[in-house]
């Protein structure tokens, strides 16, 4: 193989009573994103700016978990964070606890590239976008009414929801009687975030990913979950780009995103091989998936969750949109 | 080889041969201090995840070191800490950021791990996680020193980010770059094999308010699993980029490396010359402690009798 691949996702973890018109309205918006990077890549766009290009468009639609639509904290605010990463020089950016940034991915490049650190977080962050002129807006533009509709469920349920899109009486249910495992005292299946991704390996063969979410409805103030952490959410070398989604604290435990290219790089294994890997021996009781491109211009997607929202593209025209197995 | 290990870092970074006395010996002590508390601890039976926060509370008690008490100041004169903590049977962590008036970070990274359902909690809302909890706080002004005002201050005049140890002079540094790194940092292990790892700090002199480092971040600052226990020091951005503390196990996992192979290419590999060092213990009782700065403030000691507290190369 050879050339570029892209992939992008949406979250692990769905909920199997997934009305068919959201399952129909996620695959529009990923194939959409797709195309934008498909049409950036074949302009020669490098791996690093389709990465933050593809992730800002998923930020901008309230579809998915990240950006505007973002999950409310328990305080029914949003507190956002993403990271990006550049495999040719492992170069990285995070950001976390943003609440007034429209492109979250796109600060967490800013601090990547123009500032000597590669983490900001909370007010700190908030004032380097200002003093950088990314763009600003109110908090209320994150918070949309399918979404204080989950929280005020969340809290009634006394835990912290996963954003499944569906009508609130469905999710309750769901949660209820499809989630018997409890992971930290809570249904296992609350963990499941939509946060979004994408991966990109361009013609030159550079690898590069990202990472970006509004974390775990009714979530504590305060919480950093596996999205912004590099290592864990995401990952790039000059082997792969991988960025994954599901289980935040699984995937911190797991280091998930670092390990399949620890696996490639330390044990040999190819792209396909080192997502099947992590995926079955690296997570514990934890439920996730990931996306990952290699640079060799592969593309995988893996996960042990129920189902996730994902689509990829490669050079010789192959390219798929998925939801389930 | 097997038995109960232990080691412990204060930083690493241009620790100059010429350090005075009047700063070698205090942290010498502090060193030997935490060492036998730690080897104490262990002989009468502590878990190691309970070693590893008592030895790294002591550590952030002691003024001298770059964590709780002594931690640097932000660009805007405050301070903001972070520490994390790692049990390797679990692989259960917890981790915090940000926070201001928390007198042992370390201690509230054990209690996000054990009485939140998240990994990592970070500023405002760590900080009333702590007061709810009945975690000590005290007023901010406790963590501000003058000798580390008097750092920030030369950090301001040299438009830098600086690490703690450099003793505060009107002399232009030498090196324009960052160039001493301070964090704390313990890992130990039991006769039973049971590791853990904890570290925490204070962050660079003059960071930017918000800068998270590799502390807090599981798999760069800290990691255990059940092979292993690691804590990096050094500087941060690059720990972050080579997970240093991950790549350790990863290596002895994926390429079935010993504990000083993998520690010594991931220092020597991994991070570039002058940005890191770590102390590991492995589950059978070895115990390593490379680095690639100048110095490193370290302490070790296994059950077979074997122990160690230096801050240069043994040369």
């Amino acid at each position: 193989m050879g050339g570029w691949a892209i992939a992008v996702h949406g979250g692990a973890g769905i909920d199997p009573n997934l009305p068919a018109e959201r399952q129909e309205e996620a695959k529009q918006l990923l194939t959409r994103c797709l195309n934008l990077g498909i049409i950036a890549l074949r302009s020669n766009v490098s791996a690093i700016d389709v990465v933050e290009l593809v992730i800002r468009e998923l930020e901008t639609d309230p579809l998915f978990n990240s950006g505007r639509g973002s999950a409310l904290t328990e305080k029914g605010t949003v507190e956002m964070e993403a990271s990006i990463m550049d495999g040719t020089k492992r170069r990285c950016g995070a950001v976390s606890g943003i609440t007034t940034v429209k492109n979250p991915i796109s600060l967490a490049r800013l601090v990547m590239d123009k500032s000597p650190h590669s983490y900001l977080a909370f007010s700190g962050a908030e004032d380097f976008a200002r003093k950088q002129g990314v763009e600003i807006v109110d908090n209320e533009y994150f918070v949309t009414d399918d979404n204080v509709g989950m929280l005020k469920l969340a809290k009634e349920a006394n835990s912290i929801l996963f954003d499944y899109r569906i009508p609130p009486m469905g999710c309750a249910g769901a949660a209820a009687t499809d989630s018997p495992i409890q992971m930290n005292g809570l249904p296992i299946s609350i963990y499941a975030p939509e946060t979004v991704g994408c991966v990109v390996v361009d013609g030159k063969g550079h690898c590069a990913a990202g990472t970006s979410t509004g974390g775990l409805m009714n979530k504590m103030m305060g919480r950093i979950g596996d999205s912004p952490l590099i290592g864990a959410g995401t990952y790039a070398s000059e082997f792969c780009g991988v960025s994954c989604t599901g289980e935040g604290e699984a995937i911190i435990r797991a280091t998930l995103a670092r390990d399949v290219s620890a696996v490639m790089e330390y044990k040999g294994l190819n792209l396909q091989e080192a997502v099947d890997y992590v995926i079955k021996h690296r997570l514990d009781e934890g439920f996730a998936g990931l996306i990952a491109v290699s640079n060799k211009g592969e593309v995988v997607c893996g996960f042990n969750s129920n189902g996730m929202f994902r689509g990829c593209a490669t050079e010789d025209g192959f390219m798929e949109v998925a939801i389930w197995e | 080889m097997v038995g109960w290990a232990i080691a412990l870092h204060g930083g690493a970074g241009d620790i100059p041969i010429d350090l005075p006395d009047e700063r070698r010996i205090p942290r010498e002590s502090a060193l030997r201090h935490c060492l036998d508390l730690g080897i104490s601890a262990l002989k009468s039976g502590k878990p190691p995840l309970d070693v590893a926060e008592l030895v790294v509370r002591e550590l952030e008690n002691h003024p001298d070191f770059n964590a709780g008490k002594g931690s640097v100041l932000t660009a805007q004169g405050t301070v903001e800490m972070e520490a994390s903590i790692m049990d390797g049977k679990t692989k259960r962590c917890g981790a915090v950021s940000g926070l201001t008036t928390v007198v042992n970070p370390i201690s509230l990274a054990r209690l996000v791990m054990e009485k939140t359902p998240h990994i990592y909690l970070a500023f405002d809302a760590a900080e009333a996680f702590a007061r709810a909890h009945g975690v000590e706080t005290v007023d901010s002004s406790h963590f501000i020193t003058p000798e580390n005002i008097a750092r920030l201050k030369q950090a301001k005049e040299f438009n830098r980010v600086q690490l703690d140890y450099t003793v505060p002079s009107p002399k232009v540094p030498d090196n324009c770059g960052d160039s001493q790194i301070g964090t704390v940092g313990c890992v130990a292990v039991d006769s039973a094999g049971n590791l853990a790892s904890a570290t925490s700090t204070g962050g660079y002199v003059n960071k930017m308010v918000g800068r998270i480092g590799d502390t807090p971040v599981i798999g760069a600052g800290t990691y255990a699993n059940h092979l292993c226990a690691i804590s990096a020091t050094g500087k941060g951005e690059d720990i972050i980029r080579g997970t240093v503390a991950r790549d350790v196990a990863a290596l002895m996992e994926y390429k079935g490396l010993s504990l000083t192979e993998a520690a010594a290419y991931v220092v020597d590999q991994s991070v570039p010359r002058g940005s890191c060092g770590l102390v590991a213990v492995s589950a059978n009782g070895e115990v390593t402690m490379p680095f690639n700065t100048t110095g490193m403030f370290r302490a070790c000691a296994s059950e077979d009798g074997y122990s160690e507290i230096a801050i240069w190369p043994n040369n």
